[in-house]
């Protein structure tokens, strides 16, 4: 087959709805689909936060008395089935992704672009399915997790609709996959060579191997759960002879990798960002590139280390120890990779480059309570406790999700044309930081004194602890509101902000803001520097 | 140049100076009050120690780098094209990597002296179950005198804990055990998972339906401490709990007696 560089498909151009519209529409364009991932994703990111803050406000009092119990095993239920599966995996995977794929290896939309629509539009039934169970009979309450046998017990139709709706999910983000690696891989303009690709390439590369080779497990294991909730099956019912700790294995062969899922596109993402403002070249491409590929051999082989409490031996405690502790060496290098970048540069002080550096600084702390947690003897003191909670909310909201506010701020100017107020930006990134902080770093303590997770009432002497905490919580919410204003404004009358307002290489940069539809009017550019900045004398 | 290397030194060896001044002197753990708590404290002074030397260190260079190197005002142009540094980045593979061995190894280590590697040291009755899944849990020290040890029959359940003594015959809901003494507990789930945590004794251990997992602990310090189930395990999971009193072994005897159903 060969591949057409010329623009194509002018009837496609003509059925496709124009402006607002097409974001509500079966749109193929590539850019049309990242754009409705990352407003769908928001939306629910604004719902998972409202349940945030509802748990946080049951823990302002250690007594059960905000809403009842089960309700409350409802509430974190989806906080956390929302906050993973449709608000960071679809935007850091399947938005960002999307815009930016297609500009990185010269194309002129994904390799499969019905099968794009496809995977961006099984998102949003699920994510209202998800929702909607808990008006009927009460949403899932056995935690993200769905252990078994709790999971059998409780009230089926809510976990029945949330199994489904995982599934969906996963198959949306298993489409995905299989469309990055054929357009990563497949659909690069020629003359472009695999080590010339931006960084974000090859982090989604490496994430999507991940979702292909793991969501597949996750979406198994689903359905036999299913199978002993509606047909009283036994694989994992111990009154039927089942073993509830399979369950464990295989639910964790997928979601150790999904970490990497959510924080290795991340990780991409940051590397773009930062050459571009701190005018310097990524420091060490060749290594983050061995990194990222370290990373997805190591993530497929850590996942026990979620499970030291359960009924594991002694050399499997000890292999998953090391192979978890020894992902910090890959992921080290990186960061020690950006802050050389950072090193020596002319670094323009924007929203973008804040909200990146507190990502490097939140994530070096939930890195180092990372590697302490692999090792087996001190996870069994803090295994199920707010340390376990405060360490995940540092990995994938002080890493993926101030990526996610770091990389709008460095995009927008590209799919909108105008530039988001600075101040307002600032401010933005003022809140959440020490909201953020005030919020989680409080909670380690609370573990390791003895506050399990997953609780609505606790020991009365956390009380004064766990309302800082709530106060964190409140600011966080607070924080969306500066953004959400200055989205507004500067979709409505911002600054323009010209084709290349941070004169950067990358050829997402090298074309009008907003794009054509089929991404350059001529000839795709062929870039094969994209991070050579200071080799020309001043543009 | 030579005062450059200078202030590095300085500034290095403050972080570090700084990181084992707050790991020594700041206590982020509650009581210890079982054999295996030192070793752990120990353990977590350790990490807590390396973690700040990383997390202070990257912070500074962070802030440092965002300082010293942002734009100026007019300044134009790029920073300076450097795309690597063959030595740098072997140098920060390495170190991390000698680090993170070291760390694996030495947790290693202190979970050995937890006991964590041994054969288990209990006498309950095992029957249709492979015990290669039981969890050695805890056991220092008594290794070799088999048997000689308090054993405990644990049953959870939505929301309780019951702890069985099967010498005298009882079942109470309230776990008492002497000071000093090792205590054997088979442990068995009626419903769901549950866990068992005591966080004095820096032990915990899931309950499991269908698969009896064992755990064993010394406590070293007379009081009573909260036992918490830290597995989601329903609505009322915030409200499971109990408490393990540790007296000394004639105000066991005296309680034990007083319970005792068995015919002496």
């Amino acid at each position: 087959m060969t591949i057409s560089i010329e623009p194509k498909n002018q009837a496609k151009k003509n059925l496709q709805p124009k402006g607002w519209l097409r974001y509500f529409s079966f749109s193929l364009d590539h850019k049309v689909i990242g754009i409705q991932y990352l407003v769908c994703g928001f939306l629910f990111y604004l719902v998972g936060g409202t349940l945030a803050s509802a748990i946080r406000i049951e823990l302002a009092s250690p007594m059960s008395d905000f809403m009842p119990r089960d309700v409350y095993n409802q509430v974190l239920t989806l906080h956390g089935t929302i906050m993973i599966f449709l608000w960071i995996v679809p935007v850091v995977n399947g938005a960002f992704g999307n815009y930016l794929i297609p500009f990185y290896v010269g194309a002129r939309d994904m390799a499969f672009p019905r099968l794009n629509a496809v995977a961006f539009w099984l998102i949003p039934p699920s994510g209202l399915m998800l929702i909607a169970s808990y008006f009927i009979d009460g949403a899932a309450q056995a935690g993200w997790t769905a252990y078994p046998p709790l999971s059998i017990t409780t009230p089926q139709s809510g976990q029945i609709i949330w199994i489904l709706s995982v599934l969906l999910l996963g198959g949306s983000s298993i489409f995905g996959g299989i469309n990055f690696i054929a357009t990563i891989l497949k659909l690069r303009r020629p003359g472009l060579k695999l080590m010339q690709l931006p960084m974000y390439c090859w982090a989604m590369l490496g994430t999507s191997i991940l979702v292909v080779l793991s969501t597949p497990v996750l979406a198994g294991t689903l359905i036999l759960l299913s199978f002993d909730i509606v047909a009283n099956t036994g694989f994992f019912n111990p009154v039927l002879g089942g073993n509830v700790v399979v369950y464990q294995h295989l639910f964790w062969f997928y979601s150790h990798p999904a970490v990497y899922i959510m924080v290795l596109p991340a990780f991409g993402l940051v590397s773009e960002i930062l050459p571009i403002h701190c005018r310097k070249p990524l420091f060490g491409y060749t290594t983050m590139v061995f990194s990222i590929m370290g990373i997805v051999v190591l993530g497929l082989v850590v996942w026990a280390h979620h499970m030291f409490t359960s009924g594991t031996p002694p050399w499997m405690r000890l292999f998953f120890t090391i192979a978890t502790a020894f992902i910090a060496v890959p992921t080290g290098i990186k960061f020690f990779n950006w802050v050389a970048t950072m090193w020596g540069g002319r670094i323009s002080i924007n929203s973008a480059i804040l909200f990146s550096c507190g990502f490097i600084i939140n994530f070096v702390f939930g890195g180092i309570t990372g590697v302490a947690l692999a090792q087996v003897p001190f996870d069994i003191h803090v295994h199920d406790t707010y340390f376990v909670v405060a360490h995940f909310h540092y990995i994938v909201y002080g890493g993926s999700v101030f990526v996610i506010f770091s990389s709008i701020y460095h995009w927008f100017p590209k799919a909108s044309g105008k530039l988001l107020n600075e101040k307002l930006g600032i401010i933005h990134f003022a809140i959440t930081f020490i909201g953020f902080n005030l919020c989680f770093a409080p909670q380690h303590w609370l573990g390791l004194n003895g506050m399990p997770r997953r609780v609505a009432e606790y020991d009365p002497q956390f009380q004064f602890v766990n309302q800082i905490s709530t106060l964190g919580a409140l600011l966080m919410a607070i924080s969306t509101i500066p953004f959400l204003i200055n989205v507004f404004i500067s979709i409505a009358n911002g600054k323009k902000a010209g084709d290349n307002p941070w004169n950067a290489l990358t050829p997402e940069w090298l074309t009008s803001s907003p794009p054509p539809i089929e991404n350059w009017e001529g000839e795709a550019p062929l870039v094969e520097e994209p991070y050579g900045y200071g080799k020309s004398i001043t543009k | 140049m030579i005062s450059k290397k200078f202030n590095l030194i300085i500034i290095v060896s403050l972080i570090f100076a700084s990181s084992f001044w707050i790991g020594f002197n700041i206590n982020l753990l509650p009581q210890e009050a079982s054999i295996n708590a030192p070793i752990y404290d120990e353990l977590f002074r350790i990490l807590f120690i390396i973690g700040l030397i990383l997390f202070i260190g990257m912070t500074l260079l962070v802030i440092y780098s965002l300082f010293k190197f942002r734009r100026k005002e007019g300044q134009i142009g790029d920073g300076i094209s450097l795309e690597g540094n063959l030595s740098l980045e072997i140098l920060w593979t390495v170190i991390p990597s000698i680090v993170v061995l070291f760390v694996g190894l030495y947790s290693y280590n202190i979970y050995d002296r937890m006991g964590g590697m041994k054969e288990l040291n209990h006498n309950h009755e095992i029957v249709n179950t492979n015990s290669e899944k039981i969890w050695a849990g805890i056991s220092p020290k008594l290794d070799n005198q088999l048997g000689n040890n308090l054993s405990i029959e644990v049953s959870a359940m939505q929301f309780a804990f019951l702890f069985n003594y099967p010498k005298g015959n009882f079942i109470s809901g309230e776990l008492h055990v002497p000071v000093d003494q090792e205590v054997s507990m088979k442990m068995e789930s009626k419903d769901v998972i549950h866990a068992f945590w005591v966080p004095e004794f820096r032990i915990k251990q899931d309950i499991i339906p269908g698969q009896p997992t064992i755990l064993n602990f010394t406590p070293t310090r007379i009081g009573k401490y909260p036992i918490i189930c830290a597995e989601l395990c329903g609505p009322y999971h915030g409200g499971m709990r109990a408490s393990i009193i540790v007296e000394d072994s004639s105000d066991y005897e005296k309680w034990f007696n007083k319970n005792s159903k068995a015919e002496v």
